[in-house]
């Protein structure tokens, strides 16, 4: 099956800084595909090459649906956008900024008009209602829709989306993000979509692509990217993480051992790549780890002693951050059973053993 | 900010607007006296507008002076929105020589742009007259037309431009479709800056015109100079009334936004 | 035809480069052609001998520029420098309070604003003519003293430096006027209500927040009539008659009555060195970072 979009090596240099370097990825057809990092990580741009407001370095290539756009105008591309300032027209109403793209393409007025009514109907926007009124004299939410609507109504088989939801309050913003992944499934669109926020990234996308500085550091399911990052970088980016470091020495039942450097050992899963006497770096997430008495630590897991530091707060969760050693802290998050009823047995100064399972650890790749 | 304004504040700044509004105002006023020389009201008269018209000189220079305004400003509007699209959208190099050829112009004194283009013409051997004045017009005005379109520009959200094109709007149908309707006003103020000030020169105009030809503000210098003419409050009150409301519409499209 | 359209701009397109220098070639040649040859030739002028009519011929002499040292042609420079400061400070004075007022006022802003600007823009020669109207021997002020019984005699106000310098006020106010608005309206009130509250008065505000932020615009506007004053005409020329000689006025005077070309030229290179000196030294002032606390 053809792949929606491609990129081919693509590359993109603005004076001396490479904002993407020598990307290549497949999005398939149907996808909601994300693009996540950090601002200056590369993704806006390479929204941007995909939709053609930008041309690609020499020797890379872009494909939509098998067919070579690289050297074509935004125009040519079969391509819709909603814009994270939405860029609606200001001195066209509502509907004219909606038939807009269908005017470009030559339709017939009486062709235009049930359609746009569709697509405000497709975005929860009373026709009726909202048809004449002028940008100015819509809120932050229905500008939003509008914006939509007019990408939507032209049908197309992808939909580039740049931070849509990046001006939106939060709880308008949970429901966006539902409202998209709808509609994604619904209309069967590619979405290829750019944002910094994991937590959204996580919610709403069948893949993520997490980028960093110019490059793709990992792309997976959001459960991958979770799970198993496979750099420090997304490993901190994506969720909190732990750190542990070590020496690798000896491998048994499908499991290393690793060393640190204050004689305490741990295990971790066996993956390619690693072999004796390497210096490791181990990602597991808070969640992952909990707290015991220091003489009542399960045999078959790892475990760390040290003392409570702080006890937080968090409504959901309870942070707990433990020194272990000069400098280096852990932190374990616990579930909030409710502390007026079943408070934590742990306090700023209590001697704890921090213990999780080999399987949660992720090796990460740079060390 | 705090606080009542202080009394000598206020004072002063009524003085200030005093200072720069009376003299016109008894300009106009002592256009409609019937006094020929003296300063003293001897009553209401309109003869002196009457005069106006039977001057050829006048309506010589008056003629002469909307023509030029007219030509140079639909020059001077195109090349210098042109300009300012490029300035404001545009991606080159050179950027930082370009402004300053832009800007030196509205700093330079009217004295050394005037010799400088005689200088210019006598050089070349070109006869001074109608198409001198529009040249020189059209150079000093397109810096103000492109000023004034760039503050426009500046305030409009360039990815509208970019989501026309992702419509399928290629970048002629753009221009014409999104960005001039919202420029318009800034096109409109900046034209209607280039006429007044093309219809109000006089320093440059007297050393490009030549000896056959004159535009009004020319005509009426000659007048100050000889100081006895009755119709200079006339025709200087007329010239007011006209500047004021050319200047009064382009603040007005200046302000205009897209409220319903 | 649309398609054929289609293909050159896509071609044109991916050239943002070429496509910015299309726009910029007319305004750019234009100005290139009649602002900035002219100068230069003009320049050129000004080192070449004069000719039998008052122009040029060829060869090479400074003796234009020789002849500044003349006391003649030195007190006309020197007068010129000092009208144009005396002017600076004098819209200094007047244009900062009503820039005040303005940046304060909700309500009347922008009437008060369009009363400011208006002048700007009506015609220089009106205005300088309405102060002849009011200055002269047998113009209003003098009419209205006497018919008062304040004086006897009309007393002579124009033609004299004190006319010079009221007219070129006149004209130049707005300049001083807009650049200072424009940097007190950015001015956050909070600031001064900061200022109120560890315990300065009024004074106090003004000289320590006020002022200081405003500097910008200052600068600005003292830069913005300075320059267009050393190249100052019209009000010397219908308002100070023939003894008030500025630089503007000699010029004019080489190219009519004196036919002087060069001299003319050499002139104007001067007041144009003068006025690019005073750009570079505003941007200058643009860079500069903020003063460090004294002591």
């Amino acid at each position: 099956m053809t792949p929606a979009v491609e990129f081919r090596r693509v590359s993109k240099t603005f004076g001396v800084t490479r904002a993407v370097n020598d990307l290549s990825l497949t999005i398939a057809r149907g996808e909601f595909f994300s693009l996540l990092g950090p601002s200056g990580c590369g993704k806006t741009t390479t929204l941007r090459l995909l939709a053609g407001f930008e041309a690609p370095d020499p020797g890379g290539a872009i494909l939509i649906d098998g067919a070579d756009v690289t050297m074509m105008r935004p125009y040519q591309r079969n391509l819709s956008m909603v814009f994270q300032s939405y860029a609606l027209f200001p001195h066209l109403s509502v509907e004219r900024n909606v038939a807009f793209g269908l005017e470009q393409r030559k339709l017939p007025r009486a062709g235009i008009i049930p359609r746009v009514r569709q697509a405000l109907e497709l975005v929860r926007l009373d026709p009726d209602t909202f048809s004449r009124r002028m940008p100015s004299q819509l809120s932050g939410g229905q500008r939003q829709r509008v914006a939509l609507a007019r990408a939507l109504v032209l049908e197309p088989a992808i939909l580039l989306l740049d931070e849509p939801l990046g001006a939106t309050d939060l709880k308008l913003r949970k429901e966006m993000q539902l409202e998209l992944k709808a509609l994604n499934r619904r209309l069967g669109i590619t979405f290829v979509y750019v944002t910094h926020d994991q937590e959204e990234a996580l919610t709403m996308s069948d893949r993520i692509a997490v980028m960093d500085d110019a490059r793709v550091a990992q792309l997976g399911t959001p459960a991958e990217i979770y799970e198993n990052p496979r750099t420090a970088f997304v490993a901190g980016f994506i969720g909190a993480s732990n750190f542990v470091e070590g020496r690798t020495g000896g491998r048994a039942d499908g499991r290393w051992t690793v060393r640190r450097p204050d004689g305490l050992l741990f295990r971790v899963p066996d993956q390619p790549g690693l072999h004796d006497g390497m210096t490791v770096r181990v990602a597991v997430r808070p969640e992952w780890m909990d707290l015991f008495r220091p003489d009542q630590v399960p045999p078959e897991g790892n475990a760390i002693s040290g003392s409570v530091r702080e006890v937080i707060y968090l409504g959901e969760t309870m942070h707990v951050i433990v020194d272990i050693a000069e400098g280096e802290s852990l932190t374990v998050a616990l579930r909030n059973e409710g502390q007026l009823i079943k408070p934590l047995p742990w306090q700023a100064g209590d001697r704890v053993a921090v213990g999780w399972l080999p399987e949660d650890c992720q090796v990460l790749e740079d060390h | 900010m705090t606080g009542r304004l202080p009394r000598w504040l206020g004072a002063i700044v009524a003085l200030v607007y005093l200072f720069l509004h009376l003299p016109l105002l008894v300009l106009m006023v002592f256009s409609f006296n019937a006094s020929r020389f003296s300063v003293e009201w001897t009553g209401f008269t309109l003869e002196w507008y009457r005069q106006l018209l039977e001057r050829p000189d006048i309506l010589a220079g008056l003629r002469v002076s909307l023509v030029v305004g007219a030509i140079s400003t639909v020059v001077a509007t195109a090349l210098g929105t042109l300009l300012a699209l490029a300035l404001a959208r545009g991606r080159f190099r050179g950027r930082g020589a370009l402004e300053s050829l832009l800007y030196v112009p509205l700093v330079t004194p009217e004295i050394v742009a005037g010799i400088s283009l005689l200088v210019l013409f006598a050089g070349l051997k070109i006869a001074l007259g109608l198409t001198t004045i529009v040249i020189a017009h059209v150079a000093f005005s397109v810096s103000f037309v492109t000023v004034v379109v760039l503050a426009r520009l500046a305030g409009m959200d360039r990815s509208q431009e970019e989501a026309a094109l992702i419509l399928g709007a290629d970048e002629w149908t753009t221009f014409f479709r999104v960005t001039l309707p919202q420029l318009l006003p800034g096109v409109v103020s900046g034209a209607l800056l280039a006429f007044t000030l093309s219809f109000d020169d006089y320093v440059i105009t007297s050393f490009v015109a030549g000896s056959g030809t004159s535009t009004l503000p020319v005509v009426v210098y000659g007048m100050v100079r000889r100081n006895i003419d009755p119709t200079i409050n006339a025709i200087s009150t007329l010239v007011l009334v006209f500047t004021t409301l050319l200047i009064w519409l382009a603040d007005r499209a200046g302000r205009e936004r897209f409220a319903q | 035809m649309t398609d054929r359209r289609r293909r050159l701009l896509a071609w044109l397109g991916r050239r943002p480069a070429l496509q910015a220098w299309a726009l910029i070639a007319p305004a750019g040649l234009w100005l290139l052609l009649f602002f900035l040859v002219p100068i230069l030739l003009m320049t050129g002028y000004s080192v070449m001998p004069r000719g039998t009519y008052g122009g040029v011929e060829s060869g090479f002499t400074l003796e234009h520029y020789a002849r500044f040292f003349d006391p003649l042609y030195l007190a006309i420079l020197g007068r010129t420098v000092v009208v144009a400061l005396l002017c600076t400070v004098l819209c200094l004075l007047l244009g900062y309070p009503v820039a005040w007022v303005i940046a304060r006022s909700r309500r009347w802003r922008n009437l008060l604003m369009f009363l400011v600007v208006l002048p700007f823009w009506t015609s220089f020669l009106v205005r300088t003519f309405a102060m002849i109207f009011l200055l002269r021997d047998t113009g209003l002020i003098n009419t209205m003293l006497l018919s008062l019984g304040l004086i006897e005699a009309p007393l002579t106000l124009l033609y004299t430096p004190f006319a010079v310098l009221a007219g070129m006020v006149y004209s130049f106010l707005p300049f001083m006027i807009l650049p200072i608005y424009a940097s007190l309206e950015k001015l956050d009130p909070s600031l001064l209500e900061a200022a109120s509250v560890l315990g300065a008065r009024p004074a106090a505000r003004f000289r320590r927040v006020v002022l200081p932020l405003s500097m910008p615009g200052v600068v600005a506007g003292c830069l913005l009539v300075f320059i267009p004053a050393l190249g100052s005409f019209l009000p010397s020329d219908l308002l100070g008659g023939a003894k008030q000689m500025l630089i503007g006025n000699l010029i004019q005077n080489q190219f009519a009555a004196a036919r002087h070309w060069p001299f003319g030229s050499a002139a104007s290179t001067v007041v144009m060195a003068g006025v690019l000196a005073g750009v570079l030294l505003y941007l200058r002032t643009r860079d500069r970072p903020a003063p460090a606390m004294p002591g």
